[in-house]
């Protein structure tokens, strides 16, 4: 299954960030994620306005340094792990 | 003095009654009884607790979380806390409107359990008409926003009914499954032997949920615990003892898990007397097998103690007379033994057949290949 650029990433029903210790994270049922940095970014961007191609974009402007293929396969990894714990859905 | 890192999760068992009697259950054979159970404020205080002492999730769960009548005081207060609010439910005591305000009130997700993929299997199994108003409440389900995962709790007597318990879901707007296998504790252990699964009948169930599994990944996601007795080594029970969780009883003991109690020799601290923090750095029931001075041969330099930690005492408990020793579901056990034994009654001929074992055959009966109902002992409500 693949990520489509032109689709809207957004947090899945009963998905929402959280905090502990100053360390943020994704809950969701029975689980929680701690994000960081790029982890961090994404999810943050993943509210439903933006797509996925934006999302790369923004983020490979963050990370200038990095490869923007590598920032790319990364983001895309990344959506689809969420994807497939169903913690995003894609609208 | 205590390195010991922050439980992630609260089980908050909120009460031993149900509209249910399930033959597996899971609750201890002694239940809490009604006047006994933790009034709305000190559970706001548990939940205030567990968030300072670093907890992420509360799962509010019993016997049935619903029967409470301060159960939409409570989600607001789980919530308020900063707590996830799972609750794991029958959906009995659920109408439209009360789903409706739970939401509202910032319930995060809800667990339905399923007995079965049918009325007849339901009404076997939960000795009460159920699976009607699990039906209803997928309905009502679809009009919220809210984390939605079945639980379907498997057996002998519904583990060849994976195929309808998919069709049910995939109908639903539930994004998560669990086909979970009974574990034996309490009621569900004095009916194991009928609700033991053959060999073949879990080899069927293993291949039907992994097809499953690609074909609705990005859908659904599906989890599945089969039964340990099967396994080749034991389960990492709930992450290690007072580990990953604490567990608070309806009348407000601190347990590492839920059968806790029936090892001899523990002393439980109750949250009326002693803050949470305290309770999970310092109470002995907590302390008792934590680390790894505790452990028997094998556990004790086996490669694995720090991966399974020995498996579930209270199983140990339970088949060998010891908490201390090794889960005897595991195949360096000296104790397994035991549990092969189980295994080949159950994978006997008879049984195989779809027949009862002889232990709990009613009378005679014919040694034909029948749908044949096994003696139940049926969990009731406490008083």
């Amino acid at each position: 299954m693949s990520i489509e650029p032109q689709s809207h990433p957004r947090l899945a029903p009963g998905v929402r960030l959280g905090q502990n210790n100053n360390q943020q994270v994704l809950l969701m049922p029975e689980r929680a994620l701690r994000l960081n940095g790029p982890s961090l970014e994404i999810v943050q961007r993943c509210d439903g306005k933006r797509t996925v191609a934006e999302i790369v974009t923004e983020l490979q402007q963050i990370y200038s340094k990095a490869e923007p293929a590598k920032v790319e396969s990364d983001i895309l990894g990344y959506l689809q792990l969420l994807k497939d714990q169903r913690a995003l859905d894609f609208e | 003095m205590s390195t010991q890192s922050n439980p992630l999760a609260l089980i908050a068992e909120l009460t031993h009654r149900c509209p249910l009697h399930c033959v597996y259950c899971s609750n201890p054979l002694e239940l809490t009884a009604r006047i006994t159970e933790l009034p709305t404020d000190a559970w706001v205080r548990v939940f205030q607790q567990a968030a300072q002492l670093g907890v992420l999730q509360a799962d509010f769960t019993g016997g049935e979380p619903l029967a409470r009548t301060d159960i939409l005081d409570l989600v607001r207060a789980a919530r308020a806390a900063g707590l996830y609010v799972n609750l794991i439910t029958s959906g009995m005591p659920l109408n439209q409107a009360k789903l409706t305000a739970l939401v509202e009130g910032g319930l995060d997700h809800i667990q339905l359990s399923f007995q079965g993929a049918n009325q007849d299997t339901a009404e076997e199994i939960s000795g009460t008409k159920s699976h009607a108003q699990k039906l209803r409440v997928l309905d009502w389900l679809k009009e919220v926003r809210v984390a939605v995962t079945l639980n379907f709790v498997i057996h002998r007597r519904n583990i060849d009914q994976i195929e309808e318990m998919l069709k049910i879901a995939e109908s639903s707007s539930a994004t998560r499954i669990e086909f979970a296998n009974v574990q034996y504790y309490g009621w569900g252990f004095a009916n194991r032997d009928s609700l033991l699964p053959t060999r073949a009948q879990l080899d069927r169930s293993l291949a039907t949920i992994k097809a499953a599994e690609e074909r609705l990944r990005g859908k659904i996601r599906i989890e599945s615990v089969v039964p340990d007795y099967y396994a080749k080594y034991p389960k990492p029970c709930m992450g290690g003892w007072g580990r990953k969780l604490i567990l608070i009883t309806p009348s407000g003991e601190a347990l590492p898990c839920h059968a806790a109690r029936i090892i001899p020799g523990l002393q439980f601290a109750n949250v009326k007397d002693q803050n949470l923090t305290e309770i999970w750095r310092s109470n002995e029931a907590f302390q008792k097998f934590r680390g790894e001075s505790w452990m028997q041969d094998p556990c004790k330099t086996c490669d694995r103690r720090e991966i399974d930690f020995g498996g579930c005492r209270c199983q140990a408990l339970l088949l060998t007379g010891d908490a201390a020793a090794t889960d005897p579901v595991c195949t360096l056990s000296p104790n397994r033994p035991k549990i092969d034994a189980v295994l080949t009654t159950i994978n006997s001929e008879v049984v195989g057949a779809g027949l009862a074992p002889p232990s709990i055959r009613r009378g005679t009966q014919p040694s034909v290949a029948a749908d044949i109902r096994p003696e139940w002992l049926y969990r009731p409500n406490p008083s």
